[in-house]
């Protein structure tokens, strides 16, 4: 095992929570993953960033089940798992919070926390009075404060309060590790803010959140780490406070896809 | 955001708060059965001037067994239309219903099989019509629209091909008929009532409860006590009414029976949740894990079995099935009380009490010009009138919706 020969790192002296070993994944003649590494652990923000096409949703659909890999291992708190399927995923406590939020307008915020995992009991009948409170403890952990009452139709909702319970979805399932794809895309700058805060808070409360976005100055407001991959290989993996925007986008554009052995939160450029 | 975002607003809970939230509901575009409850009011009003037998019991208890079958099939399409298809094929399933309670009930036929039992087989049997059509649009992704036209061809040929050398089957079966012209004694009438009231203040009282002990009360106490009293009377007010006549009819207690149970199917239980969600957002119900090629199945062998219903109680009301069992009016009318009452064409919004509704409009009509003596002409025109005036409603509901952001 070459990973035992580097150091262990300042940041992570924990297992990490997901570690993705030498993914391989193709579409026919196209190699969209090719030995890719990732990592991200309990209590961290990993950033997730890349040029159109580098591969970044690919990965995601890997761990979230969507694709199956064509080879590479993937670790969960150091065991290794097989994920199959979105249910796997889900079962591992992996939970995805897609770019287009599929909540659905015409439900109210309760209905759609609860989309798919109702609370019912013998005869299917709904326990509307729980998840309600349920509901309401969840946003309020996550001091999502600004949603007036979670009876209202989610069609009612602004961007970043719509994001808000996307992710309040996500997390309430005793989830682990939450991937959240470009959260802050169609926000104007206040409601970014609101969803980076949130973001911050999930970590805060040891969850792993790995957070994909074009935008790199909400990367820099809100993650701890960086992984950079260029058309669909590892090409860097950055520590936020110790690099800077020019050196990322430096990577992205220009970064020769190298392995990097052994990903170290420390923050070295792979030579 | 302004800094009133940051606080938590509880929304008041005093009858002038809720009023007061209803009307912004009302301007948001989101306008309930208000308008229905307001057409009803001025039909109601037009005919009694015209004809004082409008009122009376006896046109009551008419009007209820005439409304029965075209409210029963159009819960099944309140179904269909909140996932955002559309069953067309309805109107002849429910005439091979008619033609299966027929055939099965003729004495001395080859295989006699008589009352409840030959009414089960006929809506298990247009399930079954449901499964197949419902098939083609949830696994082979075929537009409901040409699958239940196909159907509605279809089954059209097979009830000719059934009956198309006789002609007429009447039905002999007591019990089969009873469905449409049984009427309750007096007595009997009051005891359904009473019953009905103590179930409505129960259901009522232990969510009512249940809020308070999550301690999510929003309840207004004065408003609940006004919807008990409001059943109340509205319950006992009709029995007593139909009392004078021939007693409140059976196939008014069984609609009632039934829209309460989809009610309660589309309203609290995971499935109906699902029926929601997959006609909002297909998508996003999948994504969360829901079953949406199930629920389109499901919601297929629904529409189909309710039209089998109904075609019993319209077959049992003629006391016969004939060559035009499931035609003329039977599927626009069922698909326009549906619509008229509110439900959403375009999926997702809508509620099962709108096929009473709306057939409470059409039905009312219908009988308003027989009793007048207007031509039939006149009832089409007005019909079409309504229906479209619905549709508009709708529309423009769902416009204001998007731009009030609701």
């Amino acid at each position: 095992m070459t990973e035992t020969l580097s150091p262990p790192p300042a940041a992570a002296t924990s297992t990490p929570m997901l570690e993705a070993r030498g993914i391989t994944k193709s579409f026919g003649s196209v190699q969209a993953l090719d030995d890719v590494d990732f990592e991200v652990s309990p209590g961290e923000v990993m950033a997730l960033v890349g040029d159109n096409g580098a591969g970044k949703s690919t990965l995601i659909k890997c761990i979230a089940g969507i694709y199956p890999i064509d080879s590479g291992q993937v670790l969960f708190e150091g065991n290794p798992v097989s994920i199959q399927s979105p249910k796997d995923a889900a079962r591992l406590g992996i939970e995805v919070v897609y770019q287009d939020l599929a909540l659905c307008d015409n439900l109210d915020v309760v209905q759609n926390m609860y989309l798919g995992r109702e609370v019912h009991d013998a005869i299917f009948r709904l326990k509307e009075p729980a998840m309600e409170a349920r509901t309401v403890e969840t946003l309020k952990g996550l001091s999502v404060t600004t949603i007036r009452s979670v009876r209202q139709s989610v069609a009612s909702l602004s961007g970043g309060q719509r994001q808000s319970v996307a992710i309040g979805r996500a997390v309430m399932w005793n989830s682990r590790l939450v991937i959240l794809d470009e959260p802050t895309a169609a926000l104007g700058v206040a409601q970014t803010r609101q969803v980076l805060e949130l973001v911050r808070r999930l970590a805060a409360q040891g969850l792993a959140v790995v957070l994909i976005s074009h935008n790199l100055h909400d990367i820099f407001e809100a993650a701890d780490r960086i992984t950079v991959l260029r058309l669909g290989r590892n090409a860097a993996v950055f520590d936020r406070r110790a690099t800077t925007q020019q050196e990322v986008v430096h990577a992205i554009t220009a970064g020769v896809p190298t392995k990097v052995p052994g990903i170290s939160g420390t923050g070295e450029v792979a030579e | 955001m302004s800094a009133a975002d940051d606080t938590v607003e509880v929304p008041g809970n005093s009858v002038a708060d809720l009023a007061r939230q209803r009307f912004e509901a009302i301007k948001a575009g989101d306008v309930g059965t208000l308008p229905v409850l307001v057409g009803l009011a001025l039909i109601v009003a037009f005919f009694y001037s015209k004809n004082s037998n409008f009122l009376t019991a006896g046109n009551f208890t008419n009007l209820i067994t005439q409304m029965a079958a075209v409210t029963t099939i159009a819960i099944g399409v309140v179904f269909v239309l909140l996932l955002g298809e559309i069953d067309l094929s309805i109107g002849y399933v429910s005439g091979i219903a008619g033609v299966i309670v027929a055939q099965l009930q003729i004495p001395d036929g080859s295989w006699e099989v008589k009352g409840v039992l030959a009414i089960v087989i006929a809506i298990i049997l247009t399930s079954v019509i449901g499964l197949l059509q419902g098939s083609f649009v949830a696994i082979i992704g075929v537009p409901s629209f040409v699958v239940t036209l196909a159907g509605l061809l279809f089954w059209q040929g097979v009830i000719l091909q059934a009956i198309g050398d006789v002609g007429v089957i009447t039905i002999e079966d007591s019990t089969i008929n009873n469905t449409a012209n049984y009427f309750f004694s007096d007595t009997a009438g009051l005891l359904i009532a009473a019953g009905a009231v103590a179930l409505f203040a129960l259901s009522t009282l232990s969510g009512v409860v249940s809020r308070r002990r999550h301690g999510i009360s929003s309840d207004n106490l004065a408003i609940v006590a006004a919807k008990l009293v409001g059943f109340t009377v509205v319950a006992f007010g009709a029995v007593i009414w139909a009392n004078r006549e021939r007693g409140f009819p059976f196939a008014g207690v069984l609609v009632i029976v039934l829209l309460v149970f989809w009610t309660w199917v589309a309203e609290r239980t995971t499935f109906g949740r699902h029926v929601y969600a997959v006609g909002g957002n297909a998508e996003a119900a999948r994504r969360a894990g829901i079953n949406v090629r199930n629920i389109r199945l499901k919601v297929f062998m629904i529409s189909s079995g309710m039209a089998g219903l109904g075609g019993v109680i319209f077959a049992a009301r003629l006391n016969s099935v004939d060559l035009g069992a499931g035609g003329g009016t039977v599927l626009l009318d069922a698909i326009a009380a549906a619509v008229i009452g509110g439900t959403s064409l375009f999926g997702g919004r809508g509620r099962v009490i709108s096929a009473l509704m709306g057939a409470l409009i059409i039905s009312t009509v219908a009988n308003g010009i027989d009793l007048v003596g207007y031509s039939s002409s006149i009832k089409f025109m007005v019909t079409g009138a309504i229906l479209l005036a619905a549709v508009t409603l709708d529309a423009v509901s769902r416009q204001r919706l998007v731009r009030a952001g609701r």
